[in-house]
């Protein structure tokens, strides 16, 4: 239990916290609960979005100076760097975009767009972006980081065992955060909003002081460490307010405050973690209740209210991290995954849209679209129809909105839970995640076929076993043995390269004040995933149904396949291949719970590639229902390209049937569609969009990212991209860029199913 | 009721596999002896292909099922794999209401339903009337997209089955009619009146393909038979739509070894298909 009353103690013990004046009171008021604060204190809106205010000049005077950046930093890479000094909460001097006009200030180094160094993860990657963009090597911070002190990536390479390694070379197991931030982890940035440093700094203390009077144990001392770690990184986040001339050891006080002492939590996090994924949780109706008593007070105007949100989304959409090419080719667009997670329905069954959910969303409009912060909407048929409807209309114009679940999610984590990165649920404050990337479903499926030999290599990558039986069609049962078989192994080996690395990250790169905003006991899942999916399930189904004979090289290597006949694919909503899939994520994941995991954690699964489609298909051969080798997979949970020949509803409906408890991290799908294909006129386009997600959300269906777009710009964009700086599309999850991809990547989208017609 | 008739042989689908278009419906087998006992009574379709659409083929997401067989040979047809009925799948009537069942949560969130397009839904009146008999009972919005050139077959029971009619009529002169499709325009005209005298609701289609059917004198007729349908009782035709001649089929024509003649027709510029609406608007009727 997490109690706060010692602090309030100390302010005055009948007194009310002056800042929470007419507030609600309730539980929240005595111990650390965001969410009974909410509760207890929201205004649901039911109304639709004509009430919004437009850009002032200052705002759009704020993003035009910015913009006016963004071609350098394309054309280049990264916009300037602070090579010489390590990233921490107080490392920098503070920094302004333009000090006299912003509202909300803070940024990671001291000024806009530089990115910092944050070699506590790996100096490998410090280093190697250094080189890239042609910064120096300060040659005594490389001394310190790997002579001195250790970091992550070593700490990981110091205990992962022969077979992760060879895992990992060989791209069946990729992706994995062992050189670079896990992410994943949101801190319960409105916290130091309603509660002020000095509570959260108290009720950490009364945390520890439990710790205390425990013996001495490895878990304990850890704990302590833990704590006391934390309690330093909340004293430094004052710290570095305060150099911006804010003290946020108390309460906010008004709405403006609100917004700057939680983006002032975020700040602290991004300035001292290069996370793969650093979501902002789930802030706006949270933040609506101080406007709603601002606006009430007479004190706030609707567009005042819309600017203070302007210039809290321009500063997440400035977040940035030194990454290296390599990186960028898993992860690409340059994406921080700031998730911002908006509507939703509460456990009693009141909508959680305010109007501070459809400003959110306004900022798509006011700056224009763009990819951070990463608009998340929980999407249930019992939101307001005018929220549907302002979603609906903002995906079509903008293509930078996804959707998720709020009756999956609500039912597994509650009603005050969010998105990480793209598909990854939390309880936010009270759940954590240990990111643990994916494996390669599809070449675990050749190895089966090779008796665990490589089928590019020719390395014996995974246990010998004898291989398919050359001159004769597979034969389905066989193929489906071996398969299971190779992922009992794959399984193991997996969550071993998960634990070593979480195992370091905690003791290396612990994430301490990400988690001085959690409560002390936290519910850890060790994420795990798997890509290729369909795939897979698609080469099973061409065993089972068509006939496929594996042709073999001079090494005695299955290196290709002739399929005869047609075979039902996955996408369709045809269950003889949809079982397929269904049944290779299922037993997936049982084969994952099988085995131990770090710290207690609660194993997951997630369907989801990101952009790592492309170089996962690149590692893999050919597969036996007649995807060539090199080619990319379809992203995340998505049938293989152009297969689904049913509609976009079809192939959401076959998505839809992988089980949610099954892939509780999340099961991720990217449809694009062209506006004339939702309908005639604008409002007809919106109601069927609307109709669309009740129908797939409906049917069991966990995610959907939702680009309207025409084929045309995307082409055009390719050919002049500095036409298009803004155009945002959605990918497995995240939006990104469209014209800050790779090549490759850019032609993956284009000939992914365009869905002309829904 | 005067107009000509065709008669139109029932054809056996002679396929055995379940083809691309049709995964997700388990293909009957059935013996070819039975088969035509079957499709006599409804029971037993040829069909091409379904998909669930949005905003193409009437409101909301529709279940759309594309049955094999046609007695029209539309120079710019765009499912010409659906001309022969003996080429479709066979599929039971009972499958096909299987999976409408499956989707009704999708018709009720979208305002949706299920049309049936084809090829030709009038050369399968008994299959076609089944089908529609179970959506209804199911209380699904129901669709049918024809020609009308075999509305005869559609009987006053089945028509009661039908809540929307989307109406092609490919030209507005006999002449232009028979060049388009070989046949007559008669059978259209007659139908959609009938449409209109039973109360149903129309929405007209119209393809412009320039050089064969965007004549101004052939535009004015076929927006008049438009204007004349309304006229019969106003508010039966919805809505009109001009939709602009594509490429898109120019390969199958190709894969299916048929001559294509339009392969060098471009698809109408985007103000040659505005001022082809102006044409209908100026008749009073809503145009997309």
């Amino acid at each position: 239990m997490t109690s706060v009353s010692q602090a309030a103690q100390t302010t005055g013990d009948d007194a009310p916290v002056a800042a929470w004046a007419g507030f609600t009171p309730g539980p929240w008021c005595d111990q650390v609960d965001v969410r009974n604060f909410i509760q207890e204190n929201y205004t649901p809106y039911e109304g639709d979005g004509t009430f919004l205010a437009g850009a002032t000049a200052r705002t759009t005077g704020i993003w035009d100076q910015l913009s006016a950046m963004f071609p350098a930093e394309r054309e280049k890479g990264v916009y300037d760097v602070s090579y010489d000094v390590p990233a921490g909460i107080t490392a920098h001097e503070p920094g302004y975009i333009n000090e006299a006009a912003e509202l909300i200030v803070g940024l990671q180094t001291d000024a806009p767009l530089k990115r910092a160094i944050m070699p506590n993860g790996g100096w490998r990657m410090v280093e190697g972006a250094l080189n890239t963009y042609g910064y120096p090597v300060d040659q005594n911070l490389k001394k310190v980081f790997t002579e001195y002190r250790k970091t992550h990536n070593q700490g990981v390479f110091d205990v992962y065992p022969p077979n992760v390694r060879a895992a990992r070379s060989s791209h069946i197991i990729t992706g994995l955060p062992d050189a670079y931030g896990r992410g994943r982890i949101i801190g319960d940035y409105r916290r130091v909003a309603l509660y002020g440093v000095d509570q959260l700094i108290a009720a950490k203390k009364v945390d520890k002081l439990t710790l205390e009077t425990q013996p001495f144990s490895e878990k304990i001392a850890r704990e302590r460490e833990e704590h006391s770690e934390q309690i330093r990184a909340l004293g430094e986040l004052k710290e570095m307010a305060a150099s911006y001339g804010y003290d946020i050891s108390g309460p906010a006080t008004t709405a403006r405050e609100a917004v700057q002492w939680l983006y002032f939590g975020f700040l602290a996090a991004v300035k001292e973690q290069n996370g793969a994924a650093m979501s902002l949780g789930r802030t706006s109706t949270f933040l609506d209740v101080y406007i709603e008593r601002d606006l009430a007070a007479g004190v706030l105007t609707e567009e005042q209210a819309q600017e203070i949100m302007d210039d809290f989304v321009i500063k997440l959409r400035i977040v940035r991290f030194l990454r290296t090419p390599e990186y960028d080719a898993l992860f690409s667009g340059d994406p921080t995954w700031v998730t911002e997670t908006i509507g939703g329905v509460g456990e009693d069954g009141r909508p959680l849209v305010t109007k501070n959910s459809f400003r959110m969303l306004q900022t798509l409009y006011n700056l224009g679209p763009a990819p951070e912060p990463n608009m998340t909407v929980f999407w249930t048929d019992k939101l307001p129809q005018g929220f549907k409807d302002f979603c609906s209309q903002v995906s079509i114009d903008t293509s930078a909105v996804q959707y998720e679940s709020d009756d999956e999610i609500r039912a597994a984590w509650g009603d005050d839970a969010a998105i990480a990165c793209c598909v990854s649920p939390m309880a936010v404050g009270k759940q954590m995640q240990f990111f643990g990337a994916r494996v390669n479903l599809a070449k675990t499926l050749l190895y089966a076929i090779n008796g665990g030999r490589d089928e590019v290599s020719g390395k014996q990558v995974s246990p010998t076993v004898a291989p398919v039986p050359e001159g004769q069609p597979l034969d389905y049962d066989d193929v489906r043995a071996r398969f299971d078989k190779t992922m009992d192994w794959l399984a193991e080996t997996y969550v071993e390269a998960l634990n070593c690395i979480h195992w370091s990250h905690d003791k290396y790169a612990y994430e301490r004040l990400e988690m001085a905003l959690h409560d002390k006991d936290v519910l850890r899942t060790m994420a795990c995933g798997i890509a290729g999916l369909s795939v897979a399930a698609d080469s099973l189904s061409a065993i089972r149904y068509a006939s496929v004979t594996p042709v073999f090289d001079d090494r005695g290597v299955v290196v290709d396949y002739v399929t005869e006949g047609d075979y039902p694919a996955y996408g369709n909503d045809d269950d003889r291949a949809d079982s397929i899939a269904v049944e290779l994520v299922e037993s997936f994941m049982e084969k994952i719970r099988r085995h131990t995991m770090y710290r207690d954690a609660v194993p997951t699964q997630s369907v989801l590639t990101i952009t790592s489609n492309v170089v996962y298909g690149k590692a893999t051969g050919n597969t036996p229902d007649g995807r060539r080798a090199g080619e990319p997979f379809s992203p995340g949970a998505n049938p293989m390209n152009g297969r689904d020949t049913h509609g976009m509803l079809a192939s959401a409906l076959s998505v839809a049937k992988l089980p949610y408890e099954e892939s509780q991290d999340g099961i991720s799908l990217t449809n694009t569609i062209v506006p004339a294909g939702l309908g005639r006129t604008r409002e007809e386009q919106i109601t069927n969009l609307s109709g669309l997600l009740d129908a797939s959300f409906g049917g069991g269906g966990y995610h959907m990212n939702v680009n309207v777009l025409v084929r045309e710009t995307l082409e055009d964009a390719m050919a002049h991209p500095e036409k298009y700086p803004q155009l945002t599309i959605r990918v497995s999850g995240y939006a990104v860029n469209f014209v800050r991809l790779t090549r490759e990547q850019q032609l993956d989208v284009l000939s992914r199913t365009f869905h002309g017609t829904v | 009721m005067t107009c000509q008739v065709e008669t139109t042989d029932l054809e056996a689908p002679t396929r055995r596999r379940a083809g691309a278009g049709l995964r997700g419906l388990s293909t009957s087998e059935v013996p070819r002896a039975e088969k035509f006992a079957l499709m006599r009574t409804g029971e037993l379709g040829s069909m091409h292909s379904w998909e669930l659409v949005t905003a193409v083929d009437g409101p909301g997401t529709r279940m759309t099922m594309f049955l094999s067989g046609c007695p029209l040979r539309c120079l710019y047809c765009h499912n010409p794999d659906t001309f022969a009925m003996k080429d479709g799948d066979p599929v039971l009537a009972d499958e096909v209401l299987a999976r409408i069942k499956r989707y009704r949560g999708v018709f009720s969130a979208t305002n949706g339903g299920i049309t049936l397009s084809g090829g030709e839904v009038l050369m399968q009146p008994a299959f076609a009337g089944r089908i529609l008999r179970g959506a209804k009972e199911m209380g699904v919005h129901t669709c049918i997209d024809t020609s009308g050139f075999l509305g005869a077959n559609a009987s006053d029971e089945m028509l009661d089955d039908v809540d929307l009619v989307l109406l092609d009529i490919k030209a507005g002169d006999e002449e232009t009619y028979q060049r388009v499709t070989s046949r007559s325009l008669a059978p259209t005209i007659a139908f959609g009146r009938r449409l209109a005298e039973l109360g149903k609701k129309v929405w007209v289609r119209f393809v412009l393909v320039p050089g064969l059917t965007d004549d101004p004198r052939n535009v004015e007729l076929v927006a008049g038979h438009a204007a004349a349908i309304e006229a019969v009782r106003p508010g039966t035709v919805e809505r009109v739509e001009v939709l602009p001649f594509h490429q898109m089929a120019r390969d199958k024509w190709a894969e299916l070894g048929r001559t294509y003649e339009l392969g060098d027709t471009e698809p109408p510029t985007p103000d040659a298909t505005e001022a082809v609406r102006d044409v209908f608007r100026a008749e009073g009727l809503t145009t997309f």
